[in-house]
């Protein structure tokens, strides 16, 4: 479970302070896919980035198994990281590395003997259905493949939670149903928790659960996926609905 | 043509040989002093994976006096620390110190634009995955880079074979060696020309094979 507390991220700029996110409280529970939707600029990133630490937060608590995670550093910190997947907008693979060496890469820096490292990665291709493009290099693949390798990658280390930085953004719609496909199958299949951050409302509706609605740095809207779709409270949940039923005429 | 040949060909490909030989020893040495440099300078970068401003600016200070010294300069400067480490400072000996000086702040340099192309994006997951400063180096930064790490050496190797060149002036031999020499004080116009034709050919040799080599690496392109 992770449990977010009046989390906030101030920058101390030139132009003063900025605040990425503030009073942000959100509980995520064992098996969620949890949607966290907003417009570019909004904080969401920011947050999603403090959950492993790639952000510190300014203020407020993150308590993943009831542990409060901002506060650690060095071996610790590691430690953590290795225990949360993450996957990227970009893809972000090691250019130079086949298919194979990049979903092998998190167990290489955790000291995995060579024999169970190759056994592993076989495992994980196969699961991400990309068995037969293991000595390729990542420019040889599509971009979902790309995708794939790099959910394959964040699976390594047998994470309890994977973090999802607009995974679908750079992809075509096709594409992006079938990884969504994917991401749903690992979450039933692995029990994985999966936290996904989107502008897509279409995202959170084919795959969460559960959604929060992040505007202008905070939380504004919460809760079931049906409950909101059904009857949403603020006036950005409306539009970011309508947006996604090819509406878009509420823009104003 | 033939009794050109037939009187300088043996002296051209001795010092043609010591040019080479002279160029690819500092090259070499410069790049295993020089690639640390380049590193420390790059992670201890603001934005970068080790911030550290007190050493980041030293060593920034100090690659950019070496840069500063024209060669010719530093040539003469380091004739006594020279005959120190290798016992003269003459010769092609006596050339190499000053030549690995010269050009590792050069290769510092290369290193820090070739680490700096790495995308950002590389470094997150790097973060992401757990892993530690040395293991983001090895695993991440440099292999990452290697096509543009190669692309430089053929540039740093060209410019050494220019430096190279100045030799002549303390009798270190090479081609600039024989051209001040045969060229210069004694009026032989077509040794000067051999000479040069020979160093355009080596260059073109030199960027060819390396840039052949830089792309063959870089799996971006296959």
């Amino acid at each position: 479970m992770i449990e977010i507390k009046d989390l906030a991220k101030i920058y101390h700029t030139d132009h003063g302070e900025f605040k990425a996110i503030e009073h942000i409280n959100l509980t995520i529970e064992d098996g969620d896919i949890f949607g966290i939707i907003g417009m570019s600029g909004a904080g969401k990133s920011t947050l999603l980035r403090c959950i492993n630490l790639l952000e510190r937060p300014t203020d407020g608590a993150i308590l993943i198994d009831g542990r409060d995670i901002t506060g650690l550093s060095g071996k610790e910190l590691l430690q953590l990281r290795r225990q949360i997947g993450m996957i990227f907008q970009r893809f972000n693979l090691l250019m130079q590395r086949t298919v194979e060496a990049n979903v092998s890469y998190p167990l290489e820096i955790c000291g995995m003997p060579k024999p169970q490292r190759k056994k592993r990665v076989e495992e994980l291709l196969e699961l991400v259905d990309l068995t037969s493009k293991a000595k390729n290099y990542p420019v040889q693949l599509s971009g979902g493949q790309q995708q794939r390798v790099s959910i394959a990658r964040a699976l390594a280390n047998r994470p309890s939670i994977l973090l999802c930085d607009e995974p679908t953004s750079a992809l075509d719609s096709l594409t992006t149903n079938s990884l969504l496909e994917l991401l749903k199958d690992i979450n039933a299949k692995l029990g994985v928790t999966i936290v996904i951050i989107t502008h897509e409302m279409s995202v959170v509706d084919k795959i969460c659960n559960k959604v929060a609605v992040i505007n202008d740095s905070r939380i504004i809207e919460q809760g079931m996926t049906k409950e909101v779709f059904a009857n949403p409270k603020e006036s950005m949940t409306r539009l970011l609905i309508s947006e996604m039923q090819g509406g878009g005429t509420e823009n104003e | 043509m033939n009794s050109f040949l037939a009187e300088y060909g043996t002296m051209l490909l001795q010092e043609t040989v010591a040019t080479l030989e002279m160029s690819l020893i500092s090259t070499l040495f410069a790049y295993i002093l020089g690639i640390p440099i380049g590193v420390l300078v790059t992670i201890t970068g603001e934005h970068s994976i080790l911030p550290c401003r007190p050493v980041n600016v030293v060593l920034g200070w100090i690659v950019n006096m070496g840069r500063s010294i024209p060669f010719l300069i530093l040539l003469v400067a380091l004739m006594p620390f020279t005959r120190k480490v290798v016992g003269t400072a003459t010769g092609v000996e006596g050339m190499i110190v000053p030549l690995i000086v010269a050009a590792t702040p050069f290769v510092a340099r290369m290193i820090e634009t070739s680490l700096m192309e790495v995308d950002d994006g590389l470094i997150e997951v790097a973060h992401a995955t757990g892993s530690t400063t040395w293991q983001i180096i090895r695993k991440v930064l440099i292999p990452e880079s290697i096509p543009s790490i190669l692309m430089g050496v053929p540039i740093t190797l060209i410019t050494i074979v220019g430096y190279s060149a100045m030799a002549g002036v303390v009798g270190g031999g090479g081609l600039g060696d024989v051209a001040l020499r045969y060229g210069y004080y004694r009026y032989q116009t077509e040794v000067m020309i051999a000479t040069i034709i020979i160093l355009i050919i080596l260059v073109q040799i030199m960027q060819s094979l390396g840039s052949f080599i830089a792309k063959k690496s870089d799996k971006r392109t296959r």
